[in-house]
């Protein structure tokens, strides 16, 4: 895997003692295997024969055998179906960030009448269970004619994004002291510039964090990709809300299929992630 | 970092608007043959032959309900056939248009089951797809613990409790397993198997003291089922992974395991009671929504889905049995080959007493499967006492019955008006 | 363009979006919840209330969310924190940190099952180390408290790094100046946490504690994989009236409880993290 290759060693700031220096670096290895270990066990089953995967006791290590990826490899469509995933997803993303930003800039910034009532309205898109709300989504999409498009279900996964493009943006717009915007409108430049020039830099991290988020979201949802999509299917829709109703190792395969695609793209954009940290240091 | 977002933002778009196709191929939508190994099988064997192209599309239950729903309700539809068990079929009755003006020929599927696809109407709302039943699967290390004297093809209920006892106690772990997961069929073993074994009846004698020895029984086979059979959706996987040796399951559920390890499993039929060896079938159907958009090539799927080459590769591919006289080649898969002759010993046994499926529930299908397992968990999960949970479960039944204005089916006496609850 | 009006110009998109997407198949479903043949009723929540089932479902849910949060919150700061003091090998870590970001909750169900059933991963460890001699039933229905756990300890792995990237895009806006300021007083690394950290991450604290809790509150796909039917959930509740039963009237009721609890939650939060304009401490 991808992080393996960084095998260095976090040196901790000087004033801790070395007692405490054990405890943080155990601290570090224990939470990173926290996280690891389980997808490890994923790849090891993903990695394994029907046999191994039912047998007991289990080694722990995979036996490479690929029978189970094939499977899916050969399904055919599923290179369509991985396209239209990553095209909703992306659509996800755009939506949420190009609707959600500003409304999160605007409860940072300015007090007035409606904004709790707004809030309110964020947060409740994300307390309603979906696949009730799927229903009328769905009959009203074939009215119009938006079922089966990707656009129309970047729409829908565009709703429970927002809640998160909202909130976070909000909090990250509310800890940039509003004094910088005002010393450069004092600057000469206008609130757009100003916004321009010194909040969007500081807050493209935060940005960068909750458009990863759509895209996860949208990735992984399978009720409304199963009920909006017909013909052109999400990975998910297609392929794996039935996994919890197939034999063990496709199962795992299938897990696999999910997460993989995701981790490489974190790993992707984590440049802009990571940036985060220019900010403090400032 | 600019371009690249408007470079994005403009390709995607651009994408997503011009990424509808025009739809060529039939619709099938199905929530039968969902395990991706079944569906593609569906589509590379059984449906690849079909003139003009049919996309199966296998759904979990809450999309396929929601799609069928809202296509209803807007009036317009994409779905050209759906393959579904008469239970859910029965719950859209309204909803499909009348086959019978399909032309089916020389194929000729079981009279009984053509009558089950009217849905209690005078119209066809759905033809019959494929059926199957449950039976029961051991390891074959299980077999030296049966009980002294059983014959594994004529089993009673309280050698079944022996048994499952004896492992229990010799292996030293409950090795007796019952699909009680969220998934799982337990609904049908109560209705179709246990209850009309010891009662000889399915609704009617719901609460009768007959029902309340039932409960009793499975009560004590309960101490030496595994308990996590409430994790259990398909007995297949904890079969093949040795945590059950002995288990009751529907058999496109225990394939799995006869398919992987065919030399260490063996089917054999359901119990009996002091009624009889009263078993379940299961149906599917085959429907056509109303407001599909191609009635005529839908019906031809329905057709070409009827005859004998597809209902025998249906067979491989859902390990569900043809509905209709299809002769059956010599090299079906090991699981078919293993529990063919079970459901034979089963349906065809001196004592066999068939129990069929709900008729004329309509929607209420799900509420009068609730009716059993409410009873299951109450009396069994949570040891609640028998004599007052039946009581109670017997109202809920009634006020059901009534609601549904359904008359009793076999093997209930026939009814006027709503199947009573005594 | 004033400054008054800025605002709802800036809401626009979304309130539209929002009132489309989700207001009106909203409003159609909550009007379902009151509704039956003969007009305005009550029914629908009757039912739903003496059910059997609903007030186990209502309980294991709370339960579970009060439990996961709080543990989520301890464990994101901690992770934050770890980041904010490493010098080398930040990326790496914050990386691994943020893996779960991508996970869905049916992976991680998948996974966890694999852990924790009879044949698992944890069993075949057991044995192999000859703590056990053979394989180790987890997660059967008498056993409730462990299921409790192997979902809590699911939910953890899988949730918690969203909580932690909110923490730490919130840290990292705090001035170093603060710190300096604070060291120069004498303030200890403890102290420097609870004086300096911890109020400046008011806002991200907040929507961190709003937005999990509210998923939280829409707990499923994990529970049903580790737990099976033993553990009733609310919205496993609301699945069953909409898709077992067939009663859309029971599966709308049992949602807008969901959303109450998550709105009463929501209002508790905004109280007693009140964040105010900018960042003027």
């Amino acid at each position: 895997m991808t992080e393996a290759r960084s095998v260095d060693v976090p040196r901790p700031v000087s004033d801790i003692t070395a007692a405490g220096r054990f405890l943080f670096v155990a601290g570090v290895v224990l939470l990173c295997a926290w996280v690891l270990v389980p997808i490890y066990l994923l790849l090891v089953n993903t990695l394994s024969s029907p046999q191994e995967v039912t047998g007991f006791p289990k080694t722990g290590l995979p036996s490479f055998n690929l029978g189970s990826l094939q499977f899916f490899a050969q399904f055919a469509g599923v290179g369509a179906a991985l396209w239209n995933s990553v095209l909703v997803a992306v659509l996800t993303m755009i939506l949420s960030i190009g609707i959600g930003a500003p409304a999160g800039y605007a409860l940072s910034r300015f007090d007035f009448p409606g904004k709790g009532a707004f809030r309110m309205l964020v947060l409740m898109t994300r307390a309603f269970p979906l696949p009730l709300l799927a229903l009328p989504i769905a009959v009203m999409f074939i009215r119009v004619g938006l079922d089966d498009t990707p656009i129309g279900l970047a729409l829908v996964h565009t709703t429970l994004a927002i809640p998160f493009a909202v909130l976070i943006t909000f909090s990250i717009f509310s800890g940039i002291p509003l004094e910088l915007e005002e010393a450069a409108w004092t600057l000469g430049c206008n609130r757009l510039q100003a916004f321009h020039k010194v909040v969007l830099p500081l807050v493209l991290p935060g940005i960068t964090a909750s458009a990863i988020f759509a895209f996860t979201i949208s990735w992984n949802e399978v009720f409304a990709a199963s009920v909006l999509t017909v013909q052109n299917r999400t990975l998910t829709a297609f392929l794996l809300q039935s996994l919890n109703v197939s034999p063990l190792h496709l199962r795992f395969a299938g897990g696999a299929a999910l997460v993989v695609p995701a981790l490489v793209f974190i790993f992707a954009v984590r440049k802009y992630l990571f940036a985060m940290w220019g900010i403090a240091n400032r | 970092m600019k371009r690249l977002v408007s470079t994005i933002v403009g390709t995607t778009l651009a994408l997503a608007l011009g990424g509808q196709t025009v739809q060529a191929q039939v619709l099938f939508w199905s929530n039968q043959a969902v395990p991706v190994e079944e569906a593609q099988k569906m589509r590379e064997q059984v449906l690849k032959d079909f003139p003009g192209g049919a996309d199966f599309q296998p759904q979990d239950p809450g999309p396929f309900i929601t799609r069928i729903q809202a296509e209803a309700e807007a009036g317009k539809g994409t779905i050209g056939v759906v393959g579904s068990l008469h239970g859910d079929l029965s719950s859209f009755a309204a909803n499909w248009m009348d086959l019978s003006d399909i032309d089916l020929g020389a194929v000729k599927p079981s009279p009984a089951f053509m009558e089950l696809g009217k849905l209690g109407s005078s119209e066809q709302k759905y033809l019959p797809w494929m059926q199957a039943t449950y039976v029961m699967a051991a390891s074959k290390q299980a077999l030296p613990y049966l009980p002294e004297g059983a014959d594994i093809n004529a089993l009673t209920y309280d050698q079944v409790i022996a048994w499952a006892g004896n492992l229990a106690e010799q292996t030293g772990s409950p090795k007796f397993g019952f699909p009680a997961g969220p998934k799982g069929l337990k609904h049908r073993f109560f209705q179709g198997f246990l209850l009309p074994a010891f009662t000889g009846s399915e609704v009617t004698k719901f609460r009768s003291a007959e029902a309340e020895q039932a409960w009793g029984k499975f009560k004590e086979l309960w101490q030496y089922t595994n308990p996590a059979s409430t994790n259990y959706d398909f007995m297949q996987e904890p079969l093949l992974s040795g945590d059950v040796w002995l288990a009751f399951d529907h058999i496109a559920r225990l394939a799995e395991a006869f398919n992987q390890k065919p030399d260490e499993f063996v089917a054999f039929p359901a119990p009996a009671g002091p009624k009889g060896r009263a078993f379940m079938p299961v149906l599917a159907g085959l429907a056509i929504p109303a407001n599909t958009p191609d009635p005529e090539q839908a019906k031809a799927l329905v057709k070409y889905m009827m005859q004998p080459a597809q209902q025998v590769a249906t067979l491989r591919a859902t390990n569900f049995f043809p509905v209709t006289d299809a002769q059956l080649p010599e090299d079906l898969p090991a699981a078919a080959q293993a529990l063919g002759p079970a459901v034979t010993a089963m349906t065809s046994a001196p004592d066999a007493l068939p129990a069929l499926l709900p008729v004329g529930l309509g929607d209420k299908g799900g509420q009068f499967n609730q009716v059993y397992v409410d009873t299951f968990e109450r009396i069994v999960l949570a040891n609640q006492d028998i004599r007052q949970v039946l009581d109670q479960q017997a109202e809920a039944l009634r006020a059901l019955m009534v609601e549904a204005k359904a008359p009793c089916w076999i093997p209930d006496a026939v009814s006027d008006g709503p199947c009573p609850v005594e | 363009m004033n400054n008054k009006s800025l605002p709802y110009l800036l809401l626009l998109p979304a309130t539209l979006f929002l009132a489309v997407f989700f207001v009106y198949p909203f409003a159609q479903i909550a009007v379902q919840a009151f509704t039956a043949e003969q007009g305005f009723t009550l029914q629908h929540f009757d039912k739903m209330a003496t059910n059997w089932k609903f007030w186990p479902s209502f309980w294991n849910t709370i339960i579970l969310a009060a439990i996961v949060v709080p543990l989520q919150l301890v464990m994101a700061l901690a992770m934050a924190s770890i980041v904010a003091k490493l010098k080398t090998g930040r990326n790496s870590i914050l990386y691994v940190f943020t893996i779960p970001l991508g996970l869905s909750d049916l992976a991680a169900g998948i996974i966890w099952l694999a852990i924790f059933e009879q044949s698992g991963f944890l069993s075949s460890m057991l044995v192999g180390l000859g703590v056990v001699d053979r394989p180790v039933l987890f997660l059967g229905y008498q056993n409730l408290w462990v299921i409790f756990i192997a979902v809590i300890l699911a939910e953890l792995w899988r949730a918690t790094a969203i909580v932690m990237v909110i923490l730490v895009s919130g840290m990292g806006l705090i001035p170093k100046e603060y710190y300096e300021a604070a060291e120069v007083f004498g303030a200890g690394p403890w102290k420097r946490f609870l004086k300096v950290t911890l109020p400046m991450l008011r806002p991200s604290l907040q929507t961190a504690l709003i937005l999990r809790t509210i998923a939280a509150f829409e707990v499923f796909a994990v529970v049903v994989a580790l737990g099976g039917t033993s553990l009733p959930v609310l919205v496993g509740q609301t699945y069953d009236w909409q898709f077992n039963l067939r009663d859309s009237g029971g599966a709308a009721a049992t949602a807008l409880v969901i959303l109450a609890i998550s709105i009463a939650a929501t209002l508790v939060f905004l109280r007693l993290l009140r964040t105010p304009r900018g960042a003027t401490p």
